[in-house]
């Protein structure tokens, strides 16, 4: 064993090593640091151009550098060397260091079983089925690479053609994978923390200035996916609040949380039951269609109705919420009437000086007030873009009376500032808008990219109203989505034919995420429903996971024990002529041939002698006389077998 | 430390062979051919193959921890994969046989090859055979003949050692192993001793052999004044412009040796085998026609490898 574990690499086992961990390091490219990545990738370019083509050895004063090196960069990029992004970039840095000392048929074991490991750290960036299956592809160049190692093996074929008995292996894994991934009991809570993530996902945040959200407006990742009890509200209905924000200091709407105070009453008109299954934000507010009638489970509503989850969505979460479409919100505004108004000293004249002409103008007639910012918006000269002009200090007098350009922020921003300053309660409110309706999974699709910000003024005798001022300025925000308002402006792959066939195939990741993503301990415990169990605890699930790996391995078994006898008429023939004479006692020794054997039992039995000398006639001819065994003479064969009686030897 | 581990991990062994020989299948050779069934192939998992199960379970647990199912998933594919390579492994031995083994010739001291013939209906590949020291590697498919060197001490019938026979395909995380016993021995010929006297010959065997013309005829060259006309060749002349002489190969003419067992009483048993082999060598070396005279047997006069083998072959059996 430890002879063949220190034999020398040969050039085919190296090539696939270096194969594995190239995959390993495409696959977690995209969340490395660039020059970290194209580093690693040209030591793992000249370390195989060194070994093949030079036929040369790392120098081991080489080796130690390069490590510190790593370590150094890895710390000072993230600060750290622990949390998941550090973590996987050293590991996948430590990978394509073990190749420089890779010579051995030990250093490739032990290299590919942490490329293993490596590759299913990919997993905590991305769990989306392409993510899955390209890591589950990526298992292939190890799994070739550990087959090469053994010696003796048939002349190895192309190296593509090296991957296919590892698809094999997996695809027939795939069965008890699945068994498995059912049956293991999930974990209720973590053994240890969550992974930190060392970068913020650009999401929505409790904080909104001005062209903050155009990070993510080319972000098109799905955000989260909503299916209805009913029909679907009209897309321009379909407003999912996430941040109520009533402060305002100038520069950013900011959402402060309280966790202790009662929500506002609501008075629900009409109500729409929906599942959201929202992607990792690693945030706490869990977006709601409207104004949310309860919280959820393991989640709390907060004064203004945002719905606040106890811990941050760090995974796939779905929830069940009723919502009311329409309604009437905190119909009494009392004593909080001031914090609706609040505005920063000594910002934005020229705005303030606007809302207050127009208090004067209309006099007690707010939603006079409210149609004159939103004609203001409409024929004054605005314009939709998503790379606006750069604001001053005072970033709402800029926008109102200079620049005249932005999206769905700067509108809210303004609009919310114009009505505190005519003295309408007003706030700024974010969340999603729009999605795609998926017909055939019969869901809508939230992309990050139709993150929008509104407004909600109070209206007396209406309570809180949702105005939409970029609606007043490009419909089609509204009605058909973010890509159709600012055609030209999003990235290639945001826009046309491509964009609605990425929609489409969206199903095919709601289905995952349904399935696999969404299967936490509570649908595993329901996992039995079906059949009359209730709630299948976990030292059930164990003892079926136990069942049905005894019963895979007993189904591997019976393929493995099958004998497959070459399909051979003449030699079945006379199988079963040798069962007939054994129950006869006259049974056939090892190495003895068909012809000894039928004259000894013609001589053991001599009732039988002729038939049997027959026999062996006939089988000889078959066997012997012609290349090609004729059918008549096998079918005589067969019927002589079939006919011969077995008559018991009375001793 | 190393070899201490070793030493103690070879005293399990025995102990193990001595006191489980179910386990171990302490078999009693058995006659050829022997076929390999799931009767008697052990799988058991080896080194890397349980630092992976580790790894494995360090997987899962991650996966299950963070409720990473994608990666759950994946990690119960790799294990299920591994525990499909196990059945591999078994495979290829499973139905493997070894139908025939043919032994060359050696004198004792020298290793013996051994010629192996392995038979499988399906193709296999990486299995390999221990045999003492030697490990050999090798891809079947239908029929293969594997030479082994066996390594021999004196001379006489030794019986075969055990030969493991086991695999770690495809994945080298588990070993399928099994015991090879086959009930054959092989003949060691003695060991002929370095340098000696040449055999002192009987006094009528030390009659002066007239030279005779060889009887097989080996080239023609031209004619030299003095040869027989009866020797050229008038047919190939007729075609030449000088006269060609058929000539005849004349082997130096040997004495027989008679080789006696008695002859030798100054020496020991074992001495005297020895001188014996070397004499026998020697006659075979330069061609003489020899016998060989032993206590209870007698190998008349003759030559070729034949009458040497059976010669070596009688002394090395000799008690």
């Amino acid at each position: 064993m430890t002879k063949s574990a220190a034999t020398p690499l040969d050039p085919r086992s190296f090539d696939l090593v270096a194969f594995g961990l190239a995959a390993v390091l495409a696959l977690h490219a995209p969340h490395l640091p660039w020059w970290l990545g194209v580093t690693l990738a040209s030591i793992l370019g000249l370390r195989w151009w060194q070994r093949r083509r030079q036929r040369a050895r790392t120098p081991a004063w080489l080796k130690l550098p390069l490590l510190a090196a790593l370590l150094l960069s890895i710390v000072s990029w993230y600060g750290n060397l622990f949390g998941q992004a550090p973590g996987a970039a050293l590991a996948v840095g430590l990978l394509v260091l073990k190749l420089l000392e890779t010579e051995t048929a030990r250093d490739a074991r032990v290299g590919m079983s942490f490329a293993c490991f490596t590759l299913m750290a990919a997993l905590l960036f991305d769990q989306s089925l392409t993510a899955t299956t390209t890591v589950a592809l990526g298992l292939l160049p190890p799994l070739a690479a550990l087959r090469s190692l053994e010696p003796g093996r048939r002349a190895p074929p192309a190296l593509w053609r090296e991957l296919l008995p590892g698809f094999g292996l997996l695809a027939a894994a795939l069965p008890l994978a699945l068994l498995a991934f059912l049956l293991l009991p999930r974990l209720n809570s973590p053994l240890w923390g969550a992974p930190n993530t060392g970068e913020q996902r650009t999401g929505l945040s409790d904080r909104m200035t001005p062209a903050g959200f155009t990070q993510l407006l080319v972000d098109d990742s799905p955000a989260l996916r909503v299916g209805f009890d009913g029909p679907p509200p009209p897309p321009d209905l379909r407003y999912f609040r996430a941040y109520v924000m009533g402060h305002y200091d100038g520069s950013s709407w900011t959402y402060r949380d309280v966790a202790n105070q009662l929500p506002v009453p609501v008075e629900a008109a009409q109500t729409i039951r929906y599942h959201v299954s929202l992607e990792p934000t690693r945030q706490r507010v869990l977006p709601t269609l409207d104004v949310p009638l309860a919280a959820p489970p393991g989640a709390s509503l907060r004064r203004d109705r945002e719905v606040i989850a106890d811990k941050p969505v760090d995974s796939l979460r779905d929830y069940t919420l009723e919502s009311a479409t329409r309604y009437r919100l905190e119909p009494k505004l009392g004593r909080h009437r001031a914090r609706w108004l609040q505005l920063p000293a000594g910002f934005d004249p020229r705005t303030l000086a606007l809302g207050r002409s127009w208090r004067a103008r209309y006099g007690s007639d707010d939603a006079a007030i409210v149609q004159a910012a939103l004609a203001l918006f409409h024929d004054g000269g605005f314009r939709y873009t998503l790379a606006p002009a750069p604001l001053g200090r005072d970033a709402m007098d800029d926008f109102l009376f200079d620049t005249r350009e932005g999206f769905c922020e700067h509108y809210s921003s303004a609009f919310t500032v114009l009505m505190r300053a005519a003295g309408i309660p007003a706030r700024v409110v974010t969340g999603y808008q729009g999605g795609y309706w998926n017909a055939l999974g019969g869901y809508l699709l939230v992309r990050n990219s139709d993150a929008h910000a509104w407004s909600e003024v109070w209206l007396a005798g209406h309570g809180w109203v949702r105005v939409d001022p970029t609606a007043a300025v490009r419909p089609q925000r509204i009605s058909m989505g973010a890509a159709a308002a600012a055609p030209g402006q999003l990235p290639w792959y945001q826009s046309g034919w491509l964009q609605s066939m990425r929609n489409r195939w969206d199903i095919v990741n709601r289905w995952w995420n349904l399935g696999v993503n969404g299967f936490d301990a509570l649908r595993q415990r329901g996992l039995l429903k079906p059949f009359g169990i209730r709630d299948t605890d976990p030292s059930t699930l164990a003892l079926l996971l136990a069942v049905a790996c005894v019963l895979a391995m007993a189904a591997g078994l019976a393929w493995v024990w099958r004998r497959r006898e070459p399909e051979d008429p003449a030699r079945t023939a006379l199988r079963q002529l040798e069962r007939k004479l054994a129950r006869q006692g006259v049974a056939r020794l090892a190495g003895e041939g068909p012809r000894d054997y039928l004259q000894r039992a013609a001589r053991m039995l001599p009732a039988q002698h002729d038939r049997l000398t027959e026999l062996m006639h006939r089988y000889l001819e078959l066997r012997y006389a012609h290349p090609e065994p004729t059918s008549e003479s096998l079918r005589a064969l067969q019927r002589a077998v079939r006919d011969f009686p077995v008559v018991r030897m009375v001793k | 430390m190393r070899s201490n581990l070793r030493r103690l991990a070879q005293r399990a062994r025995v102990w193990a062979e001595r006191r489980l020989p179910a386990l171990t299948r302490l078999r009693q050779p058995e006659p050829l051919p022997i076929e390999l069934g799931r009767r008697r192939i052990y799988i058991v998992p080896t080194t890397f193959g349980l630092g992976f199960g580790v790894l494995l379970l360090v997987m899962l647990v991650g996966a299950l921890n963070y409720a990473n199912n994608a990666a759950l998933l994946l990690t119960c594919m790799l294990g299920a994969a591994t525990a499909a390579s196990m059945l591999l492994a078994f495979r290829t031995l499973d139905g493997l046989s070894l139908r025939g083994i043919r032994a060359g010739h050696a004198v004792a001291g020298e290793p013996l090859e051994l010629v192996l013939d392995f038979a499988a209906q399906r193709a296999r590949e990486s299995v390999r055979l221990d045999c003492a020291s030697e490990s050999l590697a090798f891809a079947l498919q239908g029929t293969t003949e594997l030479r082994l060197r066996l390594a021999t001490t004196r001379r006489g019938w030794l019986a075969l050692p055990r030969l493991r026979i086991w695999s770690s395909w495809p994945l080298g995380l588990f070993r399928a192993w099994s015991w090879l016993h086959p009930q054959q021995s092989v003949l060691v010929w003695p060991r002929p001793e370095a340098a000696g006297p040449p055999p002192v010959l009987p006094g009528d065997a030390r009659e002066r052999l007239r030279p005779q013309p060889g009887e097989e005829l080996a080239a023609l060259r031209d004619y030299r004044r003095g040869d027989a006309p009866r020797h050229i060749a008038w047919k190939a002349s007729a075609r030449h412009h000088d006269l060609l002489v058929k000539d005849f190969d004349r082997p130096e003419p040997r004495e027989t040796w008679r080789l006696e067992w008695d002859a030798l009483r100054a020496l020991d048993r074992e001495a005297r085998i020895a001188r014996l082999a070397r004499w026998l060598g020697d006659a075979e070396a330069q061609g003489r026609r020899y016998s060989l005279q032993l206590p209870h047997e007698r190998i008349d006069i003759g030559s070729g490898p034949a009458h040497y083998a059976r010669c070596m072959s009688t002394l090395a059996v000799l008690p």
